[in-house]
């Protein structure tokens, strides 16, 4: 008696003894479903521990705007600010901390989590074994940053209005255009993350990446007083773009060419982000 | 006959000085120990340690040369104006002091009680509580230094340093690391788990943005100004401000009193955490 | 055991070791104690080497000195290949073995051990108790802890059963087993439904002590064979049936009325 195998009827025998029905694959849903799914493991570990860290995202920027903005900006406006456009300093300085904060949620939540995922908590190592792939690890980790991202710009924003630190309708935009800026920074940063085998070198991308970028890039003091030798690597950060869009934005001098240029410069950063990710996501968590 | 004896309520002095500086004859030399332990340990990540020490660099340039050009001059102490750079030199340096000091008197002494469990062992041996914390302080007033150097050597060479007396800004600044080290230590005994390092967030960001560091006190509406006062960085930044530009003056010495006896208490604090942690 | 090291203040009597009183003279009789504690506390991002270096100087001892009785403590726990790896990836065993080493950078005049080789594979075990039991010939007094009956059987000269912090009894193995159980036992498996019923039968066949735990019952004799043949010869066939000599554990049982890991 030959033995017959056939998945299609879902039926196997071979030779004496009962009949084996195997059950079909189930089909796996396609784009950014699995995706969300993972997304909302994230929004229940989320309810656990927002309080730990729902303090130093709100009052951390309140901080600066108070020190830079008011306090340095006594001493700035003192001396007369037609080098900034003629607005006081705290209304120059003010969009660059939203934005300095979305880039700092941003770059720690795409390092220290997705370093946690594979080698501390291992919620990447668990959530491999499910039918997630890495891709949808990947896009579900950065749907729940863009949230957090979200949830801090909208803060500041209102505190922001409440200040009476925008002068323009324009402002409206200043909530997408900080996520986008974060999603720009925290998809290729998760992307490097991931694939990083001890944590010495996240601490250097904070001392020696987002410190200097955040304090250079036209946030405390336009990019025209550097040197002229550094100004090009300044236009040529992500940070910059955000500023100088958002400072546009909340002070209601928007130029459609260069508002164009910011937005398109960090929407290709985050096209690059996306397709790396799904790379180095892959070769980490299946090789 | 059956007595109850407790390290808390010692019989005499000399049983209670037992107890929290351990058998050395000199008080204290097993911290010696703990700190070379330290520096072994760190020897292998210097470029991790000095990094640090790059942040108030950073500030000095960014704050410093580039916001200080749209500021121009600040008055300075003794009411002479300055260069806004000028000004603010001092401030980060006492900033650089509070930073070295930080880390390694909270993060890693948490890191050290709790995971590593390093305490339990080194109290196994005749090393007591009190020199466990002596070694925790004096490495972190270590480290402060080894950040608040270099600063110093930039701000010499931007010809920022104006006066002979800036060469006590090192004493001052160790003196900043030592309070901030034994606050933090102490503090760090009392935290139960990760998330209370929210409030060394919560304290270290105002403490080192508000405390006239980037701008005069005159800034402040005199309400403010008098709680600012309080801020130990407040009062190292003065310190070092007017040593840095010439300007001694006896009220430095009540000043360096504050620092002084702040770090004693934190000493005598962590001390006996330590021991009511560790020796029940 | 923490009373004994110097580091816990003790609760009610009097405690006095070498001499001297552990409230007031705490640090200086820890420097003549070596403690081998339950959690490895190494530093695991020095090397082996380092780590007694910087253990040695906890104590106050020179540089070369304690470089000499490094290599020849190396030498005693078999690490000196392992000598300038770092402690972080080495196997349980050799971090125990480690930790013994560093216990004795000091020569001390005792030595306490926490379960010394608790969690350690069959192995290394026996290399353990090879070490201490030279360590005992050469005149250091080890006070130690454990839950495993044979490596009290093979180290301890005096053994000391505690239950709830109270002394249940002292003696030398060989007394504790003469004095509190029979010489043999025999150990019974019956379907669970007629375990209870057997039970009852089997205990009007003896005169001696006999147990029902969760999973067997235990039937204490001076001749187990001859027990299991009276058994069966009363019409009762168990499932599983198995005869072997006493232990510390029986010991434990009787005195205590649980069973040692519960």
């Amino acid at each position: 008696m030959t033995s017959t195998h056939s998945l299609a009827n879902g039926t196997a025998s071979d030779g004496p003894g009962p009949a084996v029905t195997v059950r079909p694959l189930p089909a796996v849903p396609g784009g950014w479903e699995l995706a969300v799914r993972a997304f909302r493991c994230w929004l229940v570990m989320y309810r656990r521990t927002w309080r730990s860290s729902v303090w130093s995202s709100v009052l951390g920027p309140l901080f600066y705007l108070g020190a830079m903005g008011y306090g340095l900006g006594s001493l700035v406006d003192r001396n007369g600010t037609a080098a900034l456009g003629g607005v006081p300093y705290v209304v120059f300085v003010a969009p660059a901390v939203l934005v300095v904060q979305a880039m700092n949620t941003a770059i720690s939540n795409a390092m220290f989590p997705v370093f946690g995922g594979i080698h501390w908590n291992k919620i990447y190592v668990a959530a491999r074994a499910t039918m997630l792939r890495p891709a949808d690890i990947y896009r579900g980790h950065l749907l729940f940053i863009a949230l957090r991202i979200a949830m801090n710009s909208a803060c500041f924003v209102v505190i922001m209005a409440a200040f009476g630190l925008i002068k323009s309708v324009w402002a409206v935009a200043l909530l997408p255009a900080s996520v986008l800026l974060g999603f720009a920074f925290a998809a290729p940063v998760a992307a490097w993350a991931v694939t990083l085998r001890t944590q010495t070198p996240m601490n250097y991308v904070v001392r020696f990446g987002s410190i200097p970028l955040m304090l250079f890039s036209g946030t405390f003091f336009p990019v025209s007083s550097l040197p002229g030798w550094l100004r090009p690597l300044a236009y040529a950060t992500p940070l910059w773009h955000g500023v100088a869009l958002c400072r546009a934005l909340s002070t209601g001098t928007v130029d459609a060419g260069a508002a164009a240029i910011h937005v398109g410069y960090l929407v290709v950063m985050a096209a690059i982000g996306l397709w790396w990710g799904s790379r180095t996501y892959y070769r980490r968590l299946y090789v | 006959m059956s007595r109850v004896a407790t390290v808390r309520s010692p019989s005499s002095l000399y049983s209670f000085a037992s107890a929290f500086f351990g058998a050395s004859s000199l008080p204290g030399k097993a911290a010696l120990r703990l700190i070379e332990r330290h520096a072994r340990f760190y020897r292998r990540m210097w470029l991790v340690v000095l990094s640090g020490a790059v942040e108030p660099l950073f500030y000095l340039f960014s704050v410093g040369v580039g916001v200080g050009g749209l500021i121009g001059t600040v008055t300075g102490p003794g009411g002479v104006p300055v260069p806004y750079k000028t000004f603010v030199a001092p401030g980060l340096l006492a900033v650089s002091a509070l930073n070295g000091a930080l880390n390694d008197s909270t993060f890693n002494v948490f890191g050290r009680l709790k995971w590593e469990k390093l305490y339990d062992a080194v109290l196994a041996t005749p090393v007591g509580p009190g020199e466990v914390a002596l070694g925790e302080i004096g490495w972190a007033v270590l480290r402060g230094l080894l950040y608040s150097v270099p600063f110093l050597v930039v701000m010499a060479a931007l010809g920022l340093i104006t006066s002979p007396w800036a060469l006590l800004a090192l004493p001052g600044a160790a003196l900043i690391s030592f309070a901030v080290a034994a606050v933090g230590v102490a503090c760090t005994t009392f935290m139960r788990s990760w998330q209370d390092f929210e409030y060394v967030v919560l304290v270290s960001v105002p403490l080192f943005l508000f405390s006239g560091t980037f701008y005069p006190l005159s800034v402040y509406p005199h309400v403010i100004a008098v709680i600012v006062e309080w801020s130990p960085l407040y009062q190292g930044v003065v310190i070092l401000r007017d040593l840095v530009l010439g300007y001694p003056s006896l009220s430095l010495l009540w000043r360096a009193a504050y620092l002084l006896l702040l770090g004693l208490a934190g000493l005598a604090v962590a001390g006996r955490r330590i021991a009511r942690l560790l020796l029940v | 055991m923490r009373m004994l090291g110097c580091v816990s203040p003790p609760t009610q009597g009097d405690l006095t070791i070498l001499g001297g009183d552990p409230v007031r003279d705490g640090a200086a009789i820890r420097a003549r104690l070596g403690v081998v504690p339950q959690e490895d506390t190494l530093d695991n991002e020095l090397t082996v080497r380092e780590n007694l270096l910087v253990y040695g100087r906890y104590f106050g001892l020179n540089r070369k000195l304690i470089a000499e009785r490094t290599d020849e403590l190396l030498d005693f726990v078999q690490l000196t290949e392992r000598a300038d790896d770092q402690v972080d990836p080495l196997s349980g065993g050799m971090k125990r073995r480690l930790t013994i080493a560093r216990s004795l950078i000091n020569s001390p005049d005792i030595l306490i051990l926490d379960e010394p080789t608790t969690g350690l594979d069959p192995q290394a075990r026996h290399v353990v108790w090879d070490r201490l039991f030279r360590l005992k010939q050469r005149g250091v007094t080890l006070i130690l802890t454990t839950h495993y009956m044979d490596e009290a059987e093979q180290l301890c000269d005096r053994l000391v059963v505690m239950d709830h912090g109270e002394i249940a009894a002292e003696g030398t193995p060989r007394e504790l087993i003469a004095r509190y159980s029979t010489p043999e036992v025999l150990e019974l498996r019956f379907p669970p439904d007629v375990q209870e019923a057997a039970f009852e039968k089997i205990k009007s066949l003896t005169s001696e002590r006999s147990e029902l735990t969760a999973d067997r019952m235990l039937l204490y004799a001076a001749d187990g064979d001859e027990l299991l043949a009276r058994v069966r010869a009363a019409g009762l066939e168990p499932v599983g049936e198995f005869v072997r000599r006493s232990t510390l554990e029986d010991v434990f049982l009787q005195l205590t009325g649980r069973t040692l890991v519960d």
